[in-house]
C-alpha cells in the first residue's frame, strides 16, 4: 500500500482545484472499492481528496418529472428512498441487488459508477493486466475468464463492469452530471462506461479531472413492469455471472416501449437498441422475449470458462422480461427466481 | 469416578462470550508491547525459481523502516529441515522460510519489512525490488495422475487398511457394478481472523510471542527448535483464536517471522497476514478420487474398491484418511482402498476440517447413491441393508455405534418417506425438488494430554490445560466439567488455556480435545475430590468420615453420600482453615487396550432438501437434517454450534469453495473473499441438529466423542445426491456450479474463441 496524503475537500471548486493540482491525487468517498485496491498495489494514489464532506447528498425533484440524485448519496440510502422504491423499483431492486448492506451504507452512488472490475488479473499485481499496466497482457483470456466478457470485449481486456446499479440506470438512460475545470457537461449514461478498445485502462469518459455531481433520472420510470434478475454463484455478496434489468410498457398485450440492459457481461452495462426496437409492437410474451435476447446475443464471444454464460444470459433475458410483463419483479430479499 | 448431569449435558453459553462481544478477549494482533516494531511480509511473484537478487534500497529508504530480512541477510538458521518439524508435519523436509533464495511455490514467503509503523512496513514492502530466475512449475494435477505415487512414509499407518478378499474378481462377477470418477478442488480455509503473531521481546531475553493457533505447545517447540532457545526462555500463548478449521494446526510463517525480527533486532516484533497471504498457507489438497462398488441385486454390497489421488507439494508427503472409511464403513468380503500423491509445486495442503473424510466421503456416499438407482433400493435403505457393527478394515467390533437410530430419527425429523424414487418426479411451481442423504463417520479420539486443577480457600476452581478453544467451546466444556465434578456453580470456575506455560496438551484438532482434554480436566478434579474427602474425613463430628469416594455425590456446594444424603457437608466446610489452594496434576491417557480392542467412531446420517430454477441453474440447500451420533453431548447448545457451522461448511463445499489455480503463473487466483467463495446467509436455510442417544462406555470417562468434524462428513453427497434426485443430472466435480448443473461449460480449452 502506497504511502500517501489526505485532505478534505470543501466544495467542488475546491475539490476540482485540488485534483488539477495532483497529478496522483484520487478523489474518495465511500472507498469501498478504492481501499481495497490500494492495499494490494493496484491503485496507487499519492494523495487521497475526502469529497464527503461537499453538498451532494440530496435528492431532488427535476423540472422535467424526474429525481436527481446527488452523487454523494449513500446507496442504501437511494434504495430505501420512497420516491425511488415507488418510482424507480428497478433502480432501488439492482441496488439491493449488490455488495452487502454494509458496503451499500458506505459506497456512494458516484463512486458506485467507477467501480473497477473484479478480474481476477486485475487485482493481483504478479500477473499481467493492460488494465492495471498497459502493455503487460492480458492474463484472463487465456487464464481463468469464468467472471469476464462475452460481449463487446477486446484482444486487449476481456474485464466486465461489475456494477449493478450502473445496468438499471443504463436501462433508465440516466444522466450523469459532472463537473470540471471547463465547467459543467452530462453524460449520458449509455457513453458514460466504454468498451476496452485499445485503451482498457480507460474505464469511463469521464476526465481524471472531473467530478461525478448528480445523477439525472428522467421521468419515465417503468415502475410497473420491470425485473431486475442477477444470477450468481451464490445468492448473496457475489459479482453477476449475468444480470438483467428489464423494463416494458405493455398496453393491451402489445409492447409499448422495451428497455433491456445487461450486467456481468461486458466492459460497460450492455444495451442493445435494435433488440429494444424488435420488441415494440409484439405481443409480451415467450416468443417475442426469445427474440431479443438472440438479437443481444448475436456477436457474443467467450472464453474457456464463461461461454456458459452466453446460453445463460439468453434464458436469463427471457426470464426477467417474462417476470417484468407479468408485473412480478424479481425480490432481492426473498431469493427465490420466479 | 463417575460424572452426574448437574453441570455436564446444560445449554450452557459460552462462558467467553460476554468477553468476545465486548472486545475483551484479545486475539493475537491485539496485544502491544512497549516499543512495537512491525512487520510486513513480501510474497513471492512466481511459483519456481530462485532469487537473484533482492533490491531493498528503495524500501530502506522510507522513513521509519528498520531492517528487510530475507534470506541474504538473515541471522543464522540451522540448515537442517528436522529442525523446523511440528507435532503435525507430513513426512518429508519441512519448508524453511527464508533459508535460502529457492522458490518452492507462489506466494513464498521472501522478505521480511519491519518498520515503526505497519503503514510504513507495508509501504516499503511494495517497493522492494527481486529478480527472479524463473523455472516452469507443475501445477496442473490432471497432468501427474501418471506420476502418482504411494507415499513410503506414512503419517498414520492405519489410514492405509491391507486389502481384504479379491475385489477384482468379485467385482467382475457381481451382478450390479458403479465405476466412478469423483472430483474434489483445493479449498482454503479461511477463518475469518487472519494469521498474526505478536512476539514480545522481554527484557532478560525471554520471548513471548501471543500467536494464532491451536497448539502454543507445538509453536514453542517449533520456535526453540528453530531459533535454537531453551524451553524456559519461551512461551506461546493463544489464548483466543478467531477461527482455524485446521489451518492453525502447524505454526505458520508469521510467527517464524516475527520470531526472527525479535531476536534479530531484540525488540518486540508484530506480524499479521493479509487476506491475500492466507492463500499461500496450507489447503485441502485436490483430490481425484475412483470408486467401485459391486454389489447383490438386493443392494447388499459385495466388493469395495477406492483409489484417491491428491496433491502434496515437493518437499512434504502430506497425507490424509480419504479412502479408509470406504474399507471400514459397509460390510462387504472384498475391498481394496489405496492412496497415492503427486507433487505440484504449491505448498503442502494441511488439515482441513475432517481432513480426508469430508471429500472421501462425498465420493463414497456418492456412489452409495448411484448404487441405490442402479439396484432400485431407497438410498436410506441401502445404508441400512449395509449395516455392521464391526470396523470391516480391521475386524474389530465398534465400541459404540447408533448410526441405525441417526438414520431413523433423521429420516422421520426431514420426513424422508415423502421422497418419490424417481429423479425429476418432484416439484413446486418451476422448482424442481430433491431429497438426498449420506453417511457420515469420523473416528472418535482420545490423545494423551495433561491437566491441573486448583481449588483455592474461598472454593474457586481453577482449571489449567495448555489447549486452544478456535470458537468451538473448550472454554466452556472444561468449566462445566470442573464445576460438574465439584458441585459447584459455573461462576466458581475459572479456565485457562492456550499458553505453552500450561500442562501440556496436543494441538486442538482431530475433534478429539473434548475426550483429551475433557478426561483429563476430570482427572485432575477428581484428585481435588480425594483430598477433599480426607479434609472432610478429619472434620471433628465428620458425616463423612470413613465413606468411600465412589458413593459421594457432588452437588449444589455440597458433598453427599449417595447412599444416604443425610450424611453431606457443604464443601465451604471441608474447605475451612485451609490456607492454600490445592493443587491436583494430572497426565491423562487413553486405555491402550481399548484402543487396540475397539474402534471408535462418531456417525451422522444428513439429509438435504434442494430447489432448483432448472432453466437458470439457481440452486439451493432449503433444509439439512444432521442427526448424529457422538456419545455424550457435554453441551447441547455449544455442540449444536458445531454441528451448524460444519453443515454451512458442508454447502460451501457441495456448492461454493474452490480455489482456482492458473497453470501459467502457478498461482492461486481467486485469494480474496469476494471471489473464494463460502456460504453467505442467503445460502444458508434451514438446518437441524439431531443428537442422538448413545452411550460410549469405553474410549473416556466422560463418554465423549469429538463433534467438530461430524458435521461436514456427509453433507456435501447428501446435497450432491439431493441435486441428481431433482434434476437427473449427476455432477460429480465439485463444487456444483450454474455451468456444470446446466451441462453450459464447454470442454476446457484454453483459448479464446
Amino acid at each position: 500500500m502506497i504511502d500517501f496524503d489526505y485532505v478534505r475537500a470543501s466544495d467542488v471548486g475546491d475539490a476540482l482545484s485540488q485534483i488539477t493540482k495532483h497529478q496522483a491525487a484520487k478523489f474518495i468517498a465511500g472507498g469501498t472499492n478504492l481501499i481495497d485496491l490500494m492495499k494490494e498495489n493496484v491503485e496507487q494514489p499519492t494523495r487521497l481528496i475526502d469529497i464527503t464532506g461537499l453538498p451532494l447528498n440530496e435528492i431532488q425533484e427535476t423540472q422535467t418529472g424526474g429525481l436527481k440524485i446527488g452523487a454523494l448519496v449513500p446507496n442504501s440510502d437511494l434504495a430505501y428512498d420512497q420516491r425511488i422504491t415507488r418510482r424507480y423499483p428497478l433502480l432501488a431492486s439492482a441496488i439491493l441487488a449488490g455488495a452487502s448492506p454494509q458496503l451499500r451504507n458506505m459506497a456512494s452512488t458516484g463512486g458506485n459508477l467507477l467501480q473497477r472490475t473484479r478480474c481476477l488479473y486485475f487485482y493481483d499485481t504478479a500477473t499481467p493486466c493492460n488494465k492495471r499496466r498497459p502493455g503487460s497482457g492480458c492474463g484472463a483470456a487465456e487464464g481463468f475468464n469464468r467472471m469476464n466478457a462475452i460481449l463487446g470485449w477486446s484482444e486487449s481486456c476481456i474485464a466486465v463492469h461489475p456494477s449493478d446499479m450502473c445496468v438499471a440506470l443504463s436501462a433508465l438512460e440516466a444522466v450523469v452530471h459532472v463537473a470540471g475545470p471547463k465547467g459543467e457537461r452530462a453524460i449520458k449514461s449509455a457513453d458514460f462506461h466504454r468498451l476496452p478498445g485499445d485503451t482498457p485502462e480507460i474505464d469511463t469518459n469521464l476526465a481524471r479531472d472531473e467530478i461525478i455531481t448528480a445523477i439525472e433520472l428522467p421521468s419515465e420510470d417503468f415502475s410497473r413492469n420491470y425485473s431486475y434478475l442477477k444470477i450468481r454463484d451464490r445468492l448473496s455478496y457475489a459479482f453477476a455471472l449475468v444480470s438483467v434489468a428489464a423494463a416494458l410498457k405493455i398496453e393491451a398485450g402489445a409492447i409499448k416501449s422495451a428497455r433491456l440492459a445487461l450486467g456481468g457481461v461486458a466492459h460497460k452495462p450492455w444495451r442493445a437498441p435494435d433488440a429494444e426496437q424488435g420488441l415494440v409492437g409484439e405481443q409480451a410474451g415467450r416468443k417475442a422475449f426469445c427474440e431479443a435476447a438472440d438479437i443481444i446475443l448475436q456477436g457474443a464471444v467467450g472464453f474457456a470458462h464463461n461461454r456458459f454464460k452466453i446460453e445463460l444470459a439468453r434464458r436469463a433475458i427471457v426470464r426477467a422480461l417474462e417476470q417484468a410483463a407479468a408485473g412480478t419483479p424479481q425480490s432481492q430479499s426473498v431469493k427465490v427466481i420466479v | 469416578m463417575s460424572v452426574g448431569t448437574n453441570g455436564i449435558g446444560k445449554p450452557v453459553s459460552r462462558i467467553d462470550g460476554p468477553a468476545k462481544v465486548t472486545g475483551r478477549a484479545k486475539y493475537a494482533a491485539e496485544f502491544s508491547a512497549p516499543d512495537l516494531a512491525y512487520g510486513f511480509v513480501v510474497s513471492s511473484a512466481v511459483a519456481k525459481g530462485r532469487i537473484k537478487s533482492i533490491d531493498r534500497s528503495a524500501a530502506l529508504a522510507v522513513p521509519g523502516v528498520i531492517e528487510v530480512f530475507a534470506h541474504d541477510n538473515r541471522p543464522s538458521l540451522p540448515s537442517s529441515h528436522e529442525k523446523y518439524t511440528d507435532q503435525v508435519a507430513a513426512p518429508g523436509s519441512p519448508f524453511r522460510p527464508l533459508y535460502d533464495g529457492e522458490i518452492l511455490f507462489s506466494g513464498q514467503p521472501v522478505a521480511l519489512v519491519v518498520a515503526e509503523e505497519l503503514e510504513a512496513a507495508r509501504f516499503a514492502a511494495s517497493l522492494i525490488d527481486i529478480n527472479y530466475e524463473t523455472q516452469e512449475a507443475v501445477t496442473d494435477l490432471d497432468t501427474q495422475i501418471d506420476k502418482a505415487f504411494e507415499p513410503p512414509e506414512k503419517r498414520a499407518p492405519e489410514w492405509n487398511p491391507s486389502p481384504r478378499g479379491d475385489v477384482d474378481s468379485a467385482l467382475s462377477r457381481g451382478p450390479n457394478l458403479i465405476r466412478k470418477e469423483y472430483r474434489t478442488p483445493v479449498e482454503h480455509h479461511n477463518p475469518m481472523e487472519t494469521f498474526a503473531s505478536t512476539a514480545v521481546w522481554e527484557n532478560d531475553g525471554r520471548l513471548t510471542v501471543y500467536d494464532k493457533t491451536q497448539g502454543a505447545p507445538n509453536c514453542h517447540e517449533y520456535l526453540c527448535n528453530v531459533f535454537g532457545l531453551a524451553k524456559e526462555k519461551v512461551r506461546v500463548l493463544s489464548p483466543y483464536v478467531g477461527g482455524a478449521f485446521g489451518a492453525g494446526l502447524r505454526p505458520n510463517y508469521q510467527l517464524f517471522m516475527a520470531a526472527l525480527a525479535a531476536i534479530g533486532l531484540k525488540r518486540s516484533v508484530r506480524v499479521t497476514l493479509t487476506r491475500q497471504q492466507m492463500f499461500t498457507l496450507g489447503y485441502r489438497p485436490q483430490t481425484l478420487q475412483t470408486l467401485t462398488l459391486g454389489a447383490e441385486n438386493d443392494g447388499r454390497l459385495v466388493a469395495v474398491k477406492h483409489d484417491a489421488i491428491a496433491n502434496t507439494s515437493r518437499f512434504e508427503d502430506y497425507q490424509e484418511p480419504t479412502v479408509v472409511w470406504s474399507g471400514a464403513l459397509y460390510p462387504c468380503d472384498h475391498s481394496t482402498v489405496t492412496s497415492r500423491l503427486a507433487r505440484l509445486d504449491l505448498f503442502t495442503p494441511c488439515d482441513m476440517r475432517a481432513p480426508g473424510g469430508a471429500v472421501g466421503m462425498y465420493a463414497l456416499e456418492s456412489a452409495m447413491d448411484e448404487l441405490s438407482y442402479a439396484v432400485g433400493v431407497d438410498p436410506l435403505e441401502l445404508r441400512l441393508k449395509n449395516y455392521s457393527e464391526t470396523d470391516q478394515n480391521y475386524g474389530k467390533p465398534i465400541s459404540s455405534k447408533a448410526l441405525r437410530d441417526c438414520y431413523l430419527q433423521g429420516a422421520e425429523r426431514f420426513g424422508w418417506s415423502k421422497r418419490r424414487p424417481e429423479p425429476r418426479s418432484m416439484r413446486e411451481a418451476r422448482e424442481l425438488i430433491g431429497y438426498g442423504m449420506a453417511t457420515g463417520i469420523w473416528e472418535a479420539f482420545r490423545v494423551p494430554t495433561s491437566a491441573r486443577a486448583i481449588l483455592a480457600p474461598d472454593g474457586t476452581l481453577e482449571i489449567a490445560c495448555a489447549t486452544a478453544d478456535i470458537g468451538t467451546g473448550t472454554y466452556t466444556i472444561l468449566a462445566q466439567i470442573g464445576a460438574e465434578m465439584l458441585g459447584l456453580p459455573l461462576d466458581k470456575v475459572i479456565v485457562k488455556i492456550g499458553d505453552s506455560d500450561l500442562p501440556s496438551a496436543p494441538v486442538e484438532g482431530g475433534s478429539w480435545t473434548a475426550a483429551s482434554a475433557g478426561s483429563a480436566v476430570m482427572e485432575a478434579c477428581d484428585g481435588l475430590r480425594k483430598e477433599l474427602l480426607k479434609r472432610a474425613g478429619a472434620v471433628s463430628n465428620a458425616p463423612l468420615r470413613g465413606v468411600d469416594l465412589a458413593d459421594l455425590t457432588w452437588v449444589d456446594g455440597e458433598i453427599r453420600m449417595t447412599s444416604d444424603p443425610s450424611r453431606a457437608m457443604p464443601l465451604s466446610e471441608a474447605l475451612l482453615g485451609l490456607n492454600e489452594p490445592i493443587t491436583s496434576e494430572v497426565s491423562s491417557t487413553p486405555d491402550e487396550r481399548v484402543l487396540q480392542d475397539y474402534s471408535h467412531y462418531a456417525h451422522s446420517a444428513v439429509f438435504a432438501e434442494v430447489r432448483l430454477d432448472e432453466e437458470l441453474g439457481m440452486l439451493r440447500v432449503a433444509r439439512v437434517v444432521s442427526a448424529v451420533a457422538a456419545g455424550r453431548i457435554l453441551n447441547p447448545k455449544t455442540a449444536r454450534s458445531q454441528i451448524l457451522g460444519a453443515v454451512v461448511g458442508g454447502i460451501g463445499m457441495a456448492l461454493h469453495e474452490e480455489t482456482v489455480i492458473d497453470h501459467r503463473y502457478g498461482r492461486f487466483m481467486n485469494h480474496n473473499l469476494a471471489e473464494y467463495h463460502v456460504p453467505v446467509h442467503a445460502d444458508v436455510h434451514a438446518i437441524d441438529v439431531i443428537f442422538v442417544d448413545e452411550q460410549e462406555p469405553r474410549l473416556n470417562p466422560l463418554g465423549v466423542k469429538g463433534v467438530g468434524e461430524i458435521g461436514i462428513v456427509g453433507t456435501a453427497a447428501a446435497i450432491a445426491n439431493a441435486v441428481f434426485h431433482a434434476t437427473g443430472v449427476r455432477v460429480r466435480d465439485l463444487p456444483i456450479t450454474i455451468d456444470k448443473l446446466l451441462a453450459l461449460r464447454q470442454p476446457t480449452n484454453n483459448h479464446a474463441a
